[in-house]
């Protein structure tokens, strides 16, 4: 009966730990103060729609058939993107998108781009393990 | 609730049956995706990769989860000795399963996404899930009555069971627009979810898994042991607060880099208490290998330690920055979901069969032997291989002077060749055990009823 309570002690403190740090990072969303824009947030489903997920990561996450895609705006710009997501080199489908969604898909990836650098060679590697951009 | 008898059941056998079936389709679309990376016309105008991927980790995803949910009700019932105290719900949730499975996979060929990581379905589906979970969750809680005195397997289930439903409501949160209109907030919390969700269908597997070992060795008191509590209130930990790992280098908070970094160590506990009973377990497994479940139970301790120095290598921070994005974390997943996971759940199958009153022909013991063999040796080719290609890509992502994309993919092309032979005989190797257990347990399953 003792040890029955020492267990429920343990998984009341682990739980009561884990719905506060939960709800600390749901008040304090690391991002507070940012421009939406709506061409981007139609853009984010479009990016959805299409499951481009599958392929492509953002910040290393996602696929692994295609190039990671956080910083394809400023690295590459719009008239580089465009006629990759139409006509679909390799094994990437032709998408076919509308004017409306592949302007919105571009407002997406300037977004992305805009949130900061996923390469990895930026980061600081310090001597316990860490790392810092 | 009535005494239990062999004839109860059919549906928790219905549940593994289906999840066979979906591993089996799972393999075949985890080929063809792996072929598509070979040759890129393959199957293009019908199922390109953004159909081929989420069919293939859908349905392994449900492999896992509705084996589990077969797993969790027959071993309840068999440590309760009596039967569940809502068998008719238990046969509702399966057929909510099945049926949200079966529209889930084709609105994957029809090109219709909700496009997240792992659930890549429309979020309408994602609600009769949700349902089918409460189902289980109430059904559990019903069936267990109370608590006290519990071994460490049913804190387990209950554990994985609440805490699924929990991870699985907060990956939708970003149907909300305040959680989804940054990229950054939006990736802190679906990798929250995500990093959480896979502990709890593992808390349910190795509870199972633990409820099974007692049963085989006759031993009921290694459930009950404080250092199997310790070991549980290590994993719960690492459930809640190691998801960090995955976003390592997204720029979130920086506390959750520390926090996850901290927790993540603690597994070394865990591999110490490996290598410290490496003895016992290979003894056991000497004493034991003859029987089909204990066989497969012994494949996954091995992929266990395999994979867990892999995990505790790619926690910390500083060997993460190189190894994220690459094939190394494919190596991790599949590592884990085939060759602890998946061989798990085949030795929860083959205990039910052997408990029921069908009698396997010899030859058909021939096959599963030959098949174990087979699939555990393509297996660590596979996973090598992805490790190999992994560490070639982070050669190249860290590159002062990168080449092209595709330049690199086409060098790390001999990589992914031998992924797909070795993937072809994997799925060789585990129809060979496949075919003999689905057909033996679904005789069994119709001489059951509930």
């Amino acid at each position: 009966m003792a040890a029955d309570s020492r267990k429920m002690v343990v998984v009341t403190l682990l739980v009561i730990a884990f719905l506060s740090y939960s709800s600390y990072i749901y008040y304090r969303l690391p991002v507070n103060k940012y421009a939406v824009d709506p061409n981007a947030e139609d853009g984010k489903m479009v990016w959805q729609k299409y499951n481009c997920n599958a392929c492509h990561q953002i910040y290393g996450l996602g696929g692994y058939l295609g190039p990671d895609l956080t910083n394809i705006y400023s690295l590459k710009g719009a008239d580089y993107i465009k006629p990759l997501v139409n006509f679909g080199p390799r094994t990437m489908p032709a998408f076919h998108l509308s004017d409306i969604e592949l302007k919105d898909l571009i407002a997406y990836l300037k977004s992305v781009d805009a949130s900061g650098k996923s390469d990895p060679r930026t980061f600081t590697i310090h001597s316990n393990g860490t790392i810092a951009q | 609730m009535e005494p239990l008898h062999n004839k109860h059941f059919s549906t928790a056998k219905l549940f593994v049956l289906t999840g066979l079936l979906l591993l089996s389709v799972g393999m075949i679309f985890g080929l063809g995706a792996a072929a598509q990376y070979i040759l890129p016309n393959f199957l293009k105008q019908q199922l390109s990769f953004e159909k081929m991927r989420p069919l293939h980790v859908s349905a392994v995803v449900f492999w896992i989860i509705v084996a589990a949910m077969g797993s969790v009700f027959t071993y309840l019932q068999q440590y309760n000795g009596k039967k569940l105290r809502f068998p008719l719900l238990a046969k509702v949730q399966f057929m909510i399963f099945l049926i949200t499975i079966i529209f889930i996979l084709i609105s994957y060929c029809f090109g219709e996404f909700g496009g997240r990581e792992y659930w890549e379905f429309h979020p309408f589906l994602a609600m009769p899930i949700a349902v089918g979970w409460i189902l289980f969750l109430i059904n559990f809680i019903a069936s267990l009555g109370t608590l006290k005195k519990q071994p460490v397997y049913v804190w387990m289930w209950l554990t994985g069971i609440v805490f699924f439903l929990f991870t699985f409501l907060e990956s939708y949160l970003w149907l909300l627009p305040y959680f989804r209109n940054n990229i950054i907030n939006d990736m802190t919390v679906q990798w929250k979810s995500y990093g959480s969700m896979v502990g709890t269908w593992n808390m349910l597997i190795y509870g199972s898994s633990i409820f099974l070992m007692e049963k085989i060795s006759g031993n009921k008191e290694a459930g009950r042991s404080p250092m199997a509590f310790v070991l549980y209130f290590t994993g719960f930990t690492n459930l809640l607060f190691n998801w960090g790992h995955h976003i390592y280098t997204l720029p979130t908070h920086q506390y959750i880099q520390y926090v996850s970094y901290a927790i993540s160590m603690t597994e070394l506990f865990i591999f110490g208490r490996i290598i410290y009973t490496w003895r016992t377990t290979i003894s056991n497994a000497q004493r034991h290998f003859h029987i089909m479940s204990f066989r497969m139970l012994a494949a996954a301790d091995f992929w266990v330690f395999l994979n867990l120095v892999q995990a505790i290598v790619m926690s910390i921070p500083a060997i993460n920055v190189y190894t994220h994005g690459t094939h190394f974390t494919v190596a991790h997943t599949m590592g884990t979901t085939i060759g602890i996971n998946t061989f798990l759940l085949l030795s929860f199958a083959f205990d039910m069969l052997h408990d029921s009153d069908v009698q396997m022909k010899p030859s058909a013991f021939v096959l599963i032997r030959f098949g174990f063999w087979i699939t555990n040796i393509s297996l660590l080719v596979f996973w090598l291989s992805l490790i190999f290609a992994g560490i070639a890509k982070a050669h190249w992502q860290m590159s002062a002077e990168r080449t092209a994309f595709n330049t690199m993919m086409e060098q790390l092309r001999p990589y992914f060749d031998t992924v797909l032979n070795a993937g072809i005989v994997m799925i060789v190797g585990f129809l060979l055990m496949l075919y003999p257990l689905v057909k033996n347990l679904f005789k069994a399953y119709l001489r059951t009823e509930d």
